[in-house]
């Protein structure tokens, strides 16, 4: 697609010749790198959420608190572990580990670097390229799924079921919305390719130009991964736990340790597909072959840092959403908003291709955003109508003509009176 | 009969009812301001253990038997604390003072004293109840023990520390006294005399 210097290799032929001691450094140190982002993102949630809150959070363990999360784990680990008696053994067991596997594995295909040199060898800091790499992200969240219902059916309990429930119809409907924004992605980069589409955001990330598509997969990205104000799968104060309510010890950390890798791994999504991957920001492109490339990586999780904040700022703001607002929300305003805002993308994308005159790009825009305007206003009135339809059918409702006890109590001159 | 109630009357009311309308987006946005403005304000925590605060000034904290200036005990073992107390938190049985062994300034005074901290909800009311200012409250309140026992605070525990010019009882009063020039607070330390007459004892 693009300049990658040196030698012209693609990515995907760059990460094809690595040897299999390298292949096994990269998976372990994307391990390390999860587990030790989960730790310190727990214990930086916990701070800034404290903060936000005029308290200090965590800060007795270790320096500022540091090794709070790790302390958490190793008591987590020495707990008792139970399983319930109504529990399906063999499925309360593998549902964390599900869970906790697969959002290791979307890890896989972020590219966290340009073109790095290991132990003298060229390669960069990417497991694997698939030519479909985005697919095999969403396919592996859905995966992710499977982890939180079969938690929450082989409970055996009410609330843990209830909010299995909640979450498996949540992260399915807000993977359509999702998926429809990454369509836009896909249709401006010509590839599903991670590497590819970070190469294609050279000049503009897709989060400036695709802006509409960013929104909605970050306001997605929140749902998919279960976060306030989406959290509505462990609700405390609704369904106890949620799904893991009956989870104890390590099983319960699993699922700890799975909902930040997700959050992780979903920010990272969101820098590689939006924010130009591991690309330094615009006018600052020299610094990229800084430390022999390796400073790119410090770009990338400076984005990646970026989403994290936002996630826990979302938590320390919002509210947590009621379930028939979500729902709505997901399907009546996200898929869409994005479906059209697909056609119109590609629209002007095969325009531009067509090689159209640009008064005719800009023509077609005016009309784009003259509609729409026309569509909220014909929305607008139709809800004063139907409004004012329903206070004219209850008027010609007539009054019965049996005696009917009175809904109102009304006040009158300071003393009550109970009209009956 | 259908009396006051009308289906019309119903609905004029229900539509004067202002409809619920989400907030404008921009004073949505006001709450995402707030939150990040707050973390870079003074946190309100105090780190407790390192970083103590000054409790009120009239704190109902652990009590405390007081001294007169000589060091004489000034509880008189009336037990009008232990007939105060609502909780009844308090123990008290009364002794006589003897020549030979004066703790307190008159004819009795508090031989056994109990405060039980598992029972005490600090109201105060001893302190109310206390004739001769004996019984007072501390700003203390770190009480919490890993033993019920430990929480039944006997007389040692609550007599005030002796003060410089203080004397240990048991010893007599101070020479030509009685019990009413203590009250008026007439004593205001000890007599060389006093002294000598414990340690002989």
């Amino acid at each position: 697609m693009s300049c990658n210097g040196g030698e012209g290799m693609s990515t995907a032929e760059l990460i094809g010749a690595d040897p299999g001691w390298i292949i096994a450094l990269k998976g372990v140190l994307i391990f390390v790198i999860c587990v030790v982002a989960t730790l310190l993102s727990i214990w930086a949630e916990r701070r800034i959420v404290a903060r936000m809150q005029v308290r200090v959070g965590p800060n007795r363990a270790g320096k500022f608190g540091l090794l709070q999360s790790l302390a958490d784990g190793v008591k987590l680990a020495l707990k008792e572990d139970l399983i319930p008696k109504a529990a399906d053994k063999i499925v309360f067991v593998i549902a964390p580990i599900i869970s906790a596997t697969t959002c290791f594995m979307a890890f896989a295909v972020i590219p966290m670097t340009g073109k790095v040199k290991i132990f003298g060898h060229t390669t960069a800091m990417q497991l694997t390229d698939l030519p479909v790499g985005v697919l095999y992200v969403l396919a592996i969240a859905s995966v992710g799924v499977y982890g939180i219902v079969l938690a929450g059916w082989s409970s055996g309990s009410t609330y843990p079921l209830l909010g299995g429930l909640r979450s498996s119809a949540q992260v399915i409907s807000y993977e359509v919305a999702m998926g429809l924004s990454l369509v836009a992605v896909f249709i401006y980069s010509g590839s599903m390719s991670t590497s590819a589409i970070v190469d294609a955001q050279n000049k503009w990330w897709f989060g400036v130009v695709l802006f509409p598509s960013f929104i909605i997969y970050v306001i997605s990205m929140v749902g998919e991964t279960n976060r306030a104000p989406f959290d509505l799968a462990e609700a405390e104060g609704e369904l106890v736990g949620g799904f893991h309510t009956e989870y104890s010890s390590l099983k319960f950390a699993l699922f700890f340790l799975a909902e930040y890798v997700n959050m992780v791994s979903v920010s990272a999504l969101a820098t590689t597909l939006f924010l130009g991957g591991y690309h330094a920001l615009p006018g600052l492109g020299f610094t990229e072959s800084w430390l022999g490339g390796w400073f790119t990586l410090v770009w990338f999780f400076a984005k990646v840092i970026l989403f994290f904040f936002l996630f826990v700022w979302l938590r320390g703001t919002l509210p947590r959403l009621r379930y028939d607002q979500f729902m709505k929300f997901g399907w009546k305003v996200l898929i869409p908003v994005s479906l059209l805002w697909i056609m119109v993308v590609s629209t002007l994308r095969v325009m531009a291709q067509q090689g159209a005159s640009r008064t005719l790009i800009i023509a077609f825009t005016f009309g784009i955003l003259l509609l729409i305007f026309a569509a909220a206003s014909l929305l607008e009135r139709s809800k004063e109508r139907v409004k004012k339809e329903n206070a004219e059918s209850l008027k010609a409702f007539p009054n019965p003509s049996f005696p009917i006890p009175s809904l109102t109590a009304s006040v009158k001159n300071g003393t009550e009176e109970i009209h009956d | 009969m259908t009396d006051d109630f009308s289906i019309e009357k119903a609905v004029e009311q229900s539509t004067q009812i202002p409809e619920q309308s989400p907030a404008p987006f921009l004073t949505q946005l006001k709450g995402f301001w707030l939150t990040f403005a707050t973390m870079f304000k003074k946190v309100e925590t105090i780190q407790y253990p390192e970083e103590r605060q000054q409790t009120a000034e009239r704190f109902h904290g652990r009590h405390q038997l007081n001294r007169y200036e000589d060091g004489l005990e000034k509880c008189i073992g009336c037990e009008l604390c232990a007939w105060a107390c609502p909780a009844d938190a308090i123990l008290v049985e009364a002794g006589d003072n003897t020549a030979d062994a004066q703790y307190s300034p008159g004819e009795r005074y508090g031989k056994v004293y109990q405060i039980n901290y598992l029972r005490c909800i600090f109201c105060g009311l001893c302190i109310e109840a206390c004739p001769t200012r004996a019984l007072t409250m501390t700003s203390e309140y770190e009480l919490a023990e890993n033993n019920r026992g430990k929480l039944i605070f006997e007389k040692e525990d609550l007599l005030a520390p002796l003060r410089a010019g203080m004397l240990q009882p048991p010893h007599p009063m101070y020479p030509g006294t009685t019990d009413t020039s203590y009250y008026k607070g007439e004593v205001t330390g000890s007599h060389p005399s006093q002294e000598v007459k414990t340690t002989d004892a």
